[in-house]
Formats: C-alpha cells, structure tokens, sequence
C-alpha cells in the first residue's frame, strides 16, 4: 500500500533534526536496517541544510517542504525550497565544491546524497527555488542479511 | 537531542570529547567554542573523541576539517578516536582518513602523542 506524507517548516537550523527525525520515523513502518536509517536521516540532514544555507542564505522567514512516499520497499523523497537556485548543478554537485568557503562548509553534501540514495535529480531555477528529488530501495530479505 | 562538547587539556595536546548531533545546527556554536579552546591554551595536537556522537553530517565534516587546518597551522596533528561505524562511514566516504589519524581509543591516541597517561 503506498502512504504519504508532506511537512512544511521555516527555514531555521533548529528544524534540521526535526526535519530528519520526522522523515525517519515515517520510514520505520518500512522496517529499516540501523543503516538503512542512519542513510536516509543523513540524506534530509544535508538537504535541508543547503536549503537552508544556499537556497534562503539564512534568512528565516521561508518554507521548505518535505514529501516522502513509502510503497513495499521503495522510498521516494522530494526536499523543496524556493529559494535562489542553483546556476551550476554539475559544479554543486562535485565533492568539496562549495559555493561559501568561508563558512567552513566540507562540500560534501551532494556527494553524501548520492552514495546513500539509489538515485538523485536535482532540478534548479535561478530565483525560483531547488527540488531534490531521490528514492532508494531498501533491502529486502533482512532475516536472511542478518544471519 | 543537541550536542555536548567537553574539552580538555593535557600536555600539548587539547582532547576534545563530543556527545550527540552534530550537524549545521550545532556546528556553529561548536566551532567558536572549540577554536577558543585551541588557542587559549598551549596547545598543538587535538584528539577528537567521538564515542558518544549519534549521528554527524556534512557540517560536521566541515567544523573538523576546519580545526585541521588550525592545528596543521601550528605544527602539530588531528587524532580521531572511538568512532561509531555510521560515523566512520561518513569520513570514509570524505577522504578525511588520508590527512587525519584513527585511533581505537583515547589512551592509545594520547600515548601515539608523547603523552604518558
């Protein structure tokens, strides 16, 4: 059965760990592995935060929206903000590009979004806003990997 | 769930113990704290103990990487110690292994330091 959910939250760092915890307790109906979750928490952790960053520049008074669809194993998650955009996705999508160096950023984002998710697009508007859009399947036969 | 950070000093290397979430957050307070810390004290070696840290993402990469630089600055190094395998994962994943050292625990990381415990 497919189940859905949508959230919509200002645009402050302290909902990075709202936004992550919600998004992983919405998936424990799909039992996943301790990884399995970690990967997922991490994946909304980094793209809520470059919403946050580089989408609104810090300011707080904006939305960003998660939609997160679960059907038999498979994950569909859509992180939406509508923001600056981005010009270059290619070049932001690159390990350890970052467009604020002086902010201490790793620039590792989008590398880390793309090792833990099974696919990832990015579609971008200069002065429109940035959608991620990425699924990932779970492991199937847990039993079995777990012996 | 929020993070926690203890610091201590002992000879010329500063421990720095971390407990909970680090992620954008919590990296921005962590980071003035952690580089006052840095340069009040005579020091020139960090060990990073991250034992209790739950969970880190790529802001947290960016707050180490950052105190690297420092410490590579003043002559010394970054020793990691008892890292969670999620955590291991992610530095992994960085390359941050090729510039910063792993160590099991906190002792023997003091010990690969010239420090007697």
């Amino acid at each position: 059965m497919k189940n859905e959910m949508f959230i919509e939250f200002s645009s402050i760092s302290e909902n990075e760990s709202f936004a992550r915890v919600t998004v992983g307790s919405f998936i424990t109906q799909l039992d996943p592995t301790m990884n399995e979750l970690t990967e997922i928490k991490t994946v909304v952790s980094e793209a809520v935060t470059n919403a946050i960053i580089h989408g609104y520049n810090n300011e707080a008074h904006h939305k960003i929206g998660i939609t997160c669809t679960i059907q038999d194993h498979d994950i569909e998650l859509t992180i939406k903000d509508n923001g600056i955009g981005i010009n270059d996705i290619d070049e932001a999508r690159q390990p350890l590009y970052t467009s604020k160096p002086e902010l201490e950023r790793s620039g590792m984002g989008f590398t880390i979004i793309e090792n833990f998710m099974d696919s990832v697009e990015v579609i971008s508007h200069p002065n429109h806003g940035t959608t991620v859009y990425m699924t990932k399947q779970l492991a199937k036969n847990k039993t079995v990997m777990n012996q | 769930m929020g993070l926690t950070s203890t610091f201590n000093v002992k000879e010329d290397v500063l421990i720095v113990r971390l407990s909970g979430e680090l992620d954008h957050h919590e990296a921005e307070g962590l980071r003035s704290e952690w580089k006052d810390m840095l340069y009040q004290n005579a020091v020139k070696h960090i060990i990073l103990n991250l034992e209790s840290v739950t969970f880190m993402d790529s802001s947290g990469l960016g707050v180490v990487l950052g105190r690297y630089k420092e410490v590579l600055q003043l002559g010394g190094e970054m020793v990691v110690c008892s890292i969670s395998p999620p955590v291991k994962r992610l530095f992994e994943m960085s390359g941050i292994f090729k510039i910063v050292r792993l160590e099991e625990n906190e002792q023997f990381a003091l010990k690969t330091l010239g420090v007697a415990s």
